[in-house]
């Protein structure tokens, strides 16, 4: 052991970004982000102040929630979201397949593959909500609004992962069923369709789960459901309605949660 | 000395791991566990410091008993004993000197540690051990970025810097090429001296163990089956702990390496193997 | 049996009789489902607007070019007040869904009986509520503005952040913590030596995963008065200004490309 050389060494951590001009740049920066940020934030303090009653009496309507005075709007709006949902997913699905096809690279021409893409970035880019408020100055109030938006956020979702999903099939299966002279369809049908089936299904029971909780929101804006059930009972200051509304908003989610994740496990 | 007294380990599974192991390891004694896969050598050193809590039977370490001990005491115990580890559990996100200092846990407040301001002292210490392993020039590397070998020094830094009275090493050369592994053994051999360390090596290569271990202990389905010198290992022997097959060629091999130098070692086994 | 013998020839059905029935029956089943749920919705549809909703749409668009474009002078604010949003929120979702995580993973939480099914309520409660929803309450609470923007995003991404984050926690590698246990560290040091090193390029990558989900959802808030870009879209679709709201829109899509452009190229340098 050569000891003699070794007196104290000193030892750092070694800083995680080299470069000290560089991290201490990124310090300074973030403070000043950070204290700019809080500086426009403008507060309306008394404004804060005079909500905490409310606050109080919103919260303390959670103990215990009513459910029963407003019990049939609840339920109605609870099944208008759910009627929702469910068209909404099967038609987004049923409309993202064909666009989804289209916009997988190693399936379609160049000018379908563009034109695709540029649908699914579109009706991607937008959330439902601008969709819906759009929906609803078109179409009017009501569920169809919010069908049409979620079904327009299913086709970006959906399709996207479906053109990913084509994009990485096992190229060497398709290869090998066009090889026996299959036609297109009866291409798509035995060689696509087969490696990409089970994990579309368990994305769509997800979206299924997405949609339910976005369908609880295009009320707001008009699009129907449970949403807007939870609006009036806001604009009413009934707390414990909404107390309510959103226990059983939670209360489904998880259910569909549950039942989807168990449906996408029973599938693959 | 550690001493094992009527050592028993059931899974909850049901498993029974270990029937009543009876041990005793003198201080400065480097001795070999060897058996088959699943019979008990992990459990075996795991029970020692109690990372598998043992279901009956008494542990002690120069006088200390270890199965009654409580978390804090089990904490101060822990420092005592270093683990070596088969694929190394480096914490591989961290960088050579810091998987180094973590073998000091045990000693400084969780301040110190979380600033990384360990005493001057653990530093001095961690760069002694790392040039004797030949690795100084490394210190600021991540785990990752090391080979195999490279990361098993780093391993037996972290185990050493906790001035153990004890090395618990497990399957320290599974995951390394036959030089390697030789390289590792003799180092984990020659610190034992230097310091004056007992040590209990689980291996599942018997030529290795009986190269660089003096008392070899034969582990089966949770029993001990063969407890002696590492020439005692005869064909009948290892038929007893490994079951049926043709030993003849282990033994001989060993029995000429043992005339040799030790350095010539190498290079003839991984020729021969 | 798939395969059936008759007096000449073997045939061949993909389905037997039993299991095509039953296939038939459940596409029955659901085929009715959606039509029943169609009449429903269709009911309280008025036809007329839809039928009429395409040239409605062309007259909208027409009116929607050229985009107003000097309004943009009084975007800025609001473009900056949305990015803080996101920003501010996912700060304070990720600081709170650190510890959060630790408590419900089941290698970390102190005790699985009492602490994790907490830690888990409070993922699952701060997930299934929409941060529209969020901030339609915290407006009725705390007033309009940034703040309740704020507290939505965060409240709402606290959930998303710790559940994934206490995934990656179950699924570390455990003899390194191993190792660290044995050394004699204690529950703390374990905890920064053994587990946080592991974690760390998760936590940065669903950070930045998350805020650029919330730059798109917070471009909507101002819709229930909880501030950004939203309110002014709000106010031009109310005040029928028709040019501004074509801006509005051109600048929500770029700053959600340009968030998903950031988020991307952070997240790659990342890992």
């Amino acid at each position: 052991m050569n000891t003699a050389n070794m007196k104290s060494r000193t030892w750092k951590k070694p800083p995680f970004i080299e470069s000290p001009m560089l991290r201490w740049g990124l310090v300074v920066g973030g403070a000043f982000y950070l204290a700019l940020a809080f500086g426009t934030m403008d507060v309306n303090w008394g404004r804060v102040a005079d909500g905490i009653p409310r606050g109080q009496r919103f919260v303390s309507a959670f103990f215990p929630p009513d459910f029963v005075s407003r019990a049939g709007d609840i339920f109605d709006g609870i099944l208008e979201s759910l009627w929702i949902t469910i068209i909404s997913t099967v038609a987004g699905i049923a409309i993202s397949i064909p666009v989804g096809l289209g916009a997988a690279r190693n399936l379609s021409p160049r000018p379908v593959y563009l034109a695709s893409r540029a649908i699914l970035a579109i009706s991607r880019t937008f959330p439902e909500i601008i969709i819906a408020l759009f929906a609803v100055k078109l179409f009017g109030f009501g569920p169809f609004a919010g069908f049409i938006a979620l079904s327009v956020g299913t086709v970006g979702f959906y399709g996207k992962l479906l053109a990913e999903d084509i994009e990485d099939m096992d190229p060497s299966q398709a290869e090998a069923v066009r090889a026996t002279g299959a036609g297109w369809f009866q291409w798509l049908n035995y060689a696509v369709q087969p490696q990409v089936m089970p994990r579309m299904i368990g994305l769509g029971m997800y979206r299924l789960d997405i949609n339910f909780r976005e369908s609880a929101v295009v009320g707001i804006v008009g699009g129907g459901g449970i949403g807007a059930t939870l609006l009036t009972s806001f604009d009413r200051y009934e707390f414990d309605s909404a107390a309510a509304i959103l226990l059983v908003i939670i209360g489904i989610v998880m259910a569909v949660e549950y039942s989807s994740s168990y449906i996408r496990k029973w599938v693959q | 000395m550690l001493r094992l007294v009527d050592l028993v380990k059931q899974y909850k599974t049901g498993d029974t791991a270990l029937k009543g192991v009876n041990l005793e390891v003198p201080d400065g004694q480097v001795m070999a566990l060897i058996g088959p896969s699943g019979a008990g050598k992990s459990t075996l050193i795991r029970c020692v410091n109690r990372l598998v809590e043992p279901t009956s039977g008494k542990i002690s370490l120069n006088d200390m008993e270890l199965t009654s001990l409580s978390q804090g005491q089990l904490r101060r115990a822990r420092r005592r004993m270093g683990m070596i580890f088969q694929e190394y559990a480096l914490v591989e996100r961290l960088t050579v000197m810091e998987n180094v200092l973590s073998g000091r846990l045990g000693y400084v407040p969780f301040w110190r540690s979380y600033f990384r301001k360990f005493p001057q002292s653990d530093i001095d210490e961690a760069f002694r051990l790392l040039a004797r392993v030949g690795l100084d020039h490394m210190v600021d590397k991540r785990a990752d970025e090391l080979s195999g070998g490279q990361r098993q020094r780093v391993g037996i830094c972290r185990a050493l810097i906790q001035q153990p009275e004890l090395l618990l090493v497990d399957e320290p050369t599974a995951s390394l090429d036959p030089k390697t592994s030789r390289q590792i053994m003799r180092l984990i051999k020659e610190l034992c001296e230097e310091r004056k360390l007992s040590a209990i090596i689980n291996i599942h290569d018997v030529l290795l163990a009986q190269m660089f271990a003096e008392r070899i202990v034969g582990l089966q389905l949770g029993e001990i089956v063969y407890d002696g010198p590492p020439d005692g290992l005869t064909p009948d022997v290892l038929t007893q702990i490994y079951g049926e097959e043709d030993w003849e060629a282990t033994i001989e091999k060993v029995d000429e390496d043992e005339e040799e130098d030790l350095d010539a070692a190498p290079k003839r086994a991984a020729g021969s193997e | 049996m798939p395969v059936t013998e008759t007096a000449s020839d073997k045939l061949w059905k993909r389905r037997d009789r039993k299991t095509q029935l039953t296939v038939w029956g459940v596409q029955f089943v659901c085929l009715m489902i959606f039509v029943y749920c169609w009449s429903l919705v269709s009911e309280k549809t008025i036809w007329e607007f839809v039928y009429d909703a395409p040239r409605q749409a062309g007259d909208m668009a027409s009116r929607m070019v050229p985009p107003a474009w000097d309004y943009m002078d009084k975007l800025w604010l609001a473009i900056w007040d949305t990015i803080n949003i996101a920003t501010l929120g996912t700060l304070m979702a990720v600081v709170m869904a650190f510890p959060i995580a630790f408590l419900a993973a089941r290698n970390t939480t102190p005790s699985v009986v009492f602490v994790r099914p907490i830690a888990l309520f409070i993922i699952v409660s701060s997930r299934s509520i929409n941060s529209l929803l969020w901030a339609l309450m915290l407006v009725t609470i705390i007033g309009p503005g940034v703040m309740a923007g704020v507290l939505a995003i965060g409240f709402r991404s606290i959930g998303f952040c710790a559940k994934l984050l206490y995934e990656a926690i179950e699924e570390i590698d455990t003899t390194q913590v191993e190792a660290v246990t044995a050394t004699g560290a204690s529950g703390p040091q374990i905890l920064h030596y053994g587990i946080v090193p592991q974690i760390l390029p998760a936590f940065a990558g669903i950070s930045v995963f998350r805020w650029d989900i919330n730059i798109r959802e917070s471009t909507v808030l101002g819709l229930v008065g909880a501030g950004g870009i939203g309110l002014q879209l709000n106010a031009s679709i109310n005040n029928v200004a028709w040019t501004q709201v074509s801006l509005i829109l051109l600048v929500i899509l770029g700053t959600v490309i340009v968030s998903e452009w950031v988020s991307a190229k952070v997240r790659h340098a990342i890992i």
